[in-house]
Parts: C-alpha cells; sequence; structure tokens
C-alpha cells in the first residue's frame, strides 16, 4: 500500500508524464519530500522557499483541500488519495 | 477577429457559434465583475464541446479564481469523461482581451486556448463596431503568450463521425 498522487498536466514533466504516482509520509510535508527524491523539481513547484504550499497550488487528501486541514501537516496514511491542482485564476 | 500581431500559421481556435454566444453571455451578465469558464473536449482532440460557466470565487472586477471544492469537482468529471479543458476562458471588465501579468504566470494549461473577453465596452450604446464584445485567443506557455485565430463555426456535429456507443 501506498499514497496514490494525482499530477496535473503542467507538472508531468517531472513525472516522466505520468498522470498518477506513488509515495509515502505520515504527513503531506513528508509525502513531499519522498515524491520530490524520485521525481526532482516537483516540490520547488508546490512549496515555497518559505516552506508553505504555494498560494494558487490546491493540494486535496481524499477530497478534502488541505488548506481547511493544516496544510502541509496534514496527517496522510496508505491508502489516502491525494489530489494536485494549479488554481484556474487570474487577474 | 486576429488582432495585433500575426498569429502563428496553422494556430487557430475553432469553436462554434453556440459556444462562442454563451461565453460572450456570461460576461456580459457578470460584468462588472470577471466571469470565467471552461469549454471542455475530449482529450487529445482540441474540440470545445462542453460549456462549463464556473463561478468567479473572488467575484472581483480584477480577479478571477475558480473555487477549490468546483475545481477538484471539474477536473473529476472531465477525467471520468476522458476529456480536458480545451478553453480556458475569463473577461476583463475595464481592459483589453489580452492576458494580464497575472494571467501569464497562473497559466496552468499548455494544450488549452486561453480566451479573454473583454466588456469594457459592452454598455455603450454608441452604434458604431466598438460596443462589441471583444473576443480573442490565446496559448499561454512558459510565459509565452501567441495570439492566435478564432474561426466560429456553425455547429461541429457536421463532419463528425457517426456516434458509437461502447458499453464497458
Ligand atoms: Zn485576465
Amino acid at each position: 500500500m501506498a499514497i496514490e498522487v494525482r499530477i496535473p498536466t503542467i507538472l508531468r514533466t517531472h513525472t516522466g508524464g505520468s498522470k498518477t504516482v506513488q509515495g509515502s509520509g505520515d504527513t503531506l510535508a513528508a509525502l513531499v519530500d519522498d515524491l520530490d527524491a524520485k521525481h526532482p523539481g516537483l516540490k520547488n513547484r508546490l512549496v515555497t522557499e518559505e516552506g508553505k504550499l504555494h498560494r494558487f497550488v490546491n493540494v486535496y487528501v481524499n477530497d478534502e483541500d488541505v488548506r481547511f486541514t493544516g496544510a502541509l501537516d496534514t496527517q496522510v496514511k496508505d491508502g489516502d488519495s491525494v489530489t494536485i491542482l494549479p488554481a484556474v485564476a487570474g487577474g | 477577429m486576429g488582432g495585433a500581431g500575426s498569429p502563428r500559421l496553422g494556430c487557430v481556435l475553432r469553436i462554434d457559434r453556440a459556444t462562442y454566444d454563451a461565453i460572450v453571455a456570461h460576461a456580459r451578465e457578470d460584468h462588472p465583475d470577471e466571469a470565467c469558464g471552461v469549454v471542455a473536449g475530449p482529450e487529445g482532440s482540441d474540440r470545445p464541446e462542453r460549456f462549463i460557466p464556473m463561478l468567479n470565487a473572488a467575484r472581483s472586477p480584477t480577479f478571477y479564481e475558480f473555487d477549490s471544492a468546483d475545481l477538484l469537482r471539474l477536473y473529476r468529471e472531465m477525467d471520468d469523461r476522458d476529456e480536458e479543458p480545451v478553453v480556458v476562458y475569463h473577461s476583463h471588465t475595464a481592459t483589453e482581451a489580452y492576458p494580464s501579468r497575472t494571467d501569464i504566470g497562473l497559466a496552468a494549461e499548455p494544450n488549452a486556448h486561453y480566451v479573454l473577453v473583454s466588456t469594457r465596452h459592452h454598455g455603450e450604446q454608441t452604434g458604431l463596431a466598438g460596443d462589441e464584445v471583444e473576443f480573442r485567443s490565446f496559448r499561454i506557455v512558459d510565459g509565452v503568450v501567441t495570439e492566435e485565430d478564432v474561426e466560429v463555426v456553425e455547429s461541429y456535429l457536421f463532419g463528425h463521425s457517426p456516434t458509437t456507443v461502447v458499453y464497458d
């Protein structure tokens, strides 16, 4: 068992084109580190230099926007499903 | 259509009249706030077929953003139908129909046609061509904006091969 992570089109350059990758970790932060080890550069696209999630990247754990569940501190476990979606936004 | 700057050869948004009109109507309706939405189509087809107006969660005349829960539902649904966002549209209500710096910085769908509609003149009853709503289309890839022609077709049903039903 692992955590399944859905990757948006724009980040698939980091995953060799894969729509879905597997990872592990107890928190979203640990999961992102694990993903970055396998798919270098991914973390930079999700997390700012200050260590916070980018304002315009949405991450959902089992359909729940992590902004409401502790952001990178959100607990995750095997069998969870994580979805990454860039915001559709502009001025 | 075209506009300033010559669109790249072979680069065109082909869109049916009803969808074009629906996008313009949405922009007029939400004026002076920005309106936004997508037109989904079969993956890889480049055919904008399913008009999906979205709520501007920012409800602002200078910003738009899909609501986060709506965004997840939308992408889940497109995924289930093997669709992708062929068109991502939004309106500018006081400026021209050209991507802003924010639009360029946040554009995250390299395969999409970014449609910009401007309603800045839509309230003026001048009787001149200028009171039309502007409708332009762009590719935005890695911060580079390329305008493309917009070709309005009567219907996508023409020229389609007969529909086949697949049971799985
Ligand atoms: Zn804009």
